[in-house]
């Protein structure tokens, strides 16, 4: 009996190590990061452009062209996105073709993002001729985020009791009044959550970028959906593997680093705040 | 009356596309890479493209497209990766689920999703500046990159998707398996090891292949981190070249609608269609699974 207590004891604190393990993990990446990265971040370097061959300045035209993608990845993901969850969860019956849809989104959603970039490049950049530019990356990223957004938005809407349908049909209104007015409203905290969750990952993401239409540099700041952009993600990989002068731009490539995590963080955070609020809501 | 009623089947109609939108993606993915893929094999026999070791789609007189190199290369970090992360990560979620008290679980599953969100290109930074020169240390190398790298990294990229899905497999064991177990007199511990870990296996093998699919498609990290020489690995110091590092390097810089161009479609191809099959191998231990509970 003294040996069984023993193995308890052994194999939970195995347990409890690989969890402090993987705690570990992410405080050695998010420590390490801050405090090599702090050192870079001045007002300067999220304010101006770069400048001496990228050796010196800020990255502003990154944080922009970031920031740019990521609103067309929005505007083409969340409207389809939604929609899609929203067929799913009021519209579709059981049956062989619902089946089919829910299996590929779970099956899109493992595509790897370097396949949705020769997507990208074969049917955006040439096929429907946008070039290598803002919107083929945006749209990229967009397909890329759509099986996230759906999942995250279905799950939003199964949530809300089915009472508020039945009593708002009871009154006369019809299927898409009812939804608009009575379902809607409560699923979109969960809509939101999961959609920020979703794009804050595609505004990390580099590999579907790579070919649609991000370059290391571009004098001033795309004016229109047509031009190139520069991107955080991609500066940093270039700084880090690629740049002539490896060892002087390290400070610069962790400073981007740091302002990428955070603005990454700041919307993981929004989201995790989101759903916290909508727990407490419905608790009351 | 009519009107509302043409609206709402309007309304219907929209959504329904967009519904089936997820499938035309997917099938559009799929004959997209197949139409470019396929054209590779006007130039190059399929045998040639499988199993010969050398891609060198450059060399000026005789360019040779095989894939077997990146192959090999590709599945030494999988296997790499999963020996690291599986252990790990279904520790860490036995660990959040079973041991745990609420207070600490409350904690640890937004720092799992954070440790999801950080981007690769992050991860395979680090890499460089601080998991290589650790490597190079601790084995006496020249530099830490190569294939040892290319796996710690893949498992810390693959590591919250293990966790998080054996999680929920491990939490949707039905409680009255585990009181049954005590009330036998079972302590937690066998308990854990005899009964919940068998009920939840299904959902443990589907949580591997989904971080097995991730390690297999993760692209910023090796490309960054492994060294990226074309050559047949011989071991895991060695610097290897995945499937996916190749894609990114050479897609910039190939000309439209060469050989060349085409047989980066079809390294995509062969890349698309092993993910997909990890995916179903998990969709069908997860239905399985599904089955034995109802």
């Amino acid at each position: 009996m003294k040996l069984k207590r023993f193995e308890e004891i052994i194999g939970f604190t195995i347990l409890g190590f690989s969890a402090i393990i993987v705690i570990l993990i992410l405080g050695t990446i998010i420590v390490n990061i801050i405090s090599y990265g702090s050192n870079a971040i001045s007002w300067e370097f999220i304010s101006d452009f770069p400048k001496d061959g990228m050796t010196k300045g800020g990255i502003l035209p990154t944080i922009m062209g970031t920031i740019f993608v990521t609103i067309i990845t929005t505007l083409f993901s969340i409207p389809i996105g939604v929609s899609a969850a929203i067929y799913l969860s009021e519209y579709a019956k059981e049956g062989m073709l619902t089946r089919i849809i829910r299996a590929a989104i779970r099956n899109l959603a493992g595509v790897p993002s370097i396949v949705y970039g020769l997507f990208g490049v074969a049917i955006f950049v040439q096929g429907l001729g946008f070039g290598s530019s803002v919107l083929s990356s945006g749209l990229t990223l967009g397909l890329l985020t759509l099986p996230w957004i759906i999942a995250t938005s279905e799950e939003a809407l199964k949530t809300v009791p089915h009472s508020y349908r039945e009593g708002s049909l009871a009154l006369g209104a019809t299927k898409w009044q009812s939804i608009r007015s009575n379902v809607l409203p409560y699923a979109l905290p969960g809509i939101l959550t999961g959609s920020i969750l979703g794009l804050s990952r595609a505004a990390g993401e580099t590999a579907p970028i790579l070919f649609t239409g991000v370059v290391f540099f571009v004098p001033g700041l795309p004016d229109s959906v047509f031009d190139q952009f520069m991107a955080m993600p991609y500066h940093l990989y270039i700084l880090s593997t690629q740049h002539h002068a490896i060892e002087q731009v390290r400070s610069l490539a962790y400073g981007t680093a740091l302002v990428l995590i955070t603005l990454i963080l700041i919307m993981n955070f929004t989201a995790i705040f989101i759903r916290f609020k909508l727990r407490k809501k419905f608790q009351m | 009356m009519k009107l509302k009623r043409f609206k709402e089947k309007t309304i219907h109609f929209l959504f329904f596309l967009a519904g089936i939108s997820a499938i035309i993606i997917l099938l559009g993915i799929f004959s997209m890479l197949l139409f470019n893929g396929i054209k590779t094999f006007k130039d190059v026999s399929i045998l040639n493209f499988f199993f010969s070791t050398v891609w060198n789609p450059s060399a000026y007189h005789e360019p040779s497209y095989g894939i077997l190199s990146m192959l090999v290369s590709t599945f030494m970090v999988i296997l790499g990766s999963m020996v690291i992360a599986v252990p790990l990560g279904i520790g860490t979620a036995v660990y959040i689920t079973e041991v745990a008290g609420t207070r600490t679980q409350e904690i640890l599953k937004p720092f799992i999703e954070i440790l999801a969100a950080i981007p690769s290109v992050v991860i395979g930074f680090l890499g460089i500046i601080f998991v290589g020169p650790l490597i190079a240390g601790i084995f006496n190398l020249s530099n830490g990159l190569n294939a040892v790298n290319g796996s710690i990294l893949l498992a810390v990229m693959s590591l919250p998707t293990i966790i998080s899905i054996s999680e929920d497999a491990i939490r949707a064991v039905p409680k009255e398996y585990k009181e049954a177990s005590y009330a036998l007199g079972a302590n937690r511990w066998t308990t854990l090891i005899r009964v919940i870990i068998p009920a939840a296996i299904s959902g443990i093998v589907a949580a591997i292949m989904l971080g097995t699919g991730r390690a297999l498609g993760e692209t910023m990290t090796v490309l960054m981190v492994t060294g990226n020489a074309p050559a047949m690995p011989h071991s895991f110091f060695d610097s290897i070249r995945t499937m996916t590092a190749t894609i990114a390097i050479e897609l910039g810089e190939v000309p439209y609608g060469t050989t060349h161009y085409y047989a980066i479609f079809a390294v995509g191809t062969i890349l698309f269609l092993m993910s997909l099959s990890v995916n179903i191998i998990a969709e069908l231990v997860t239905a399985k699974y599904r089955t034995q509970r109802t």
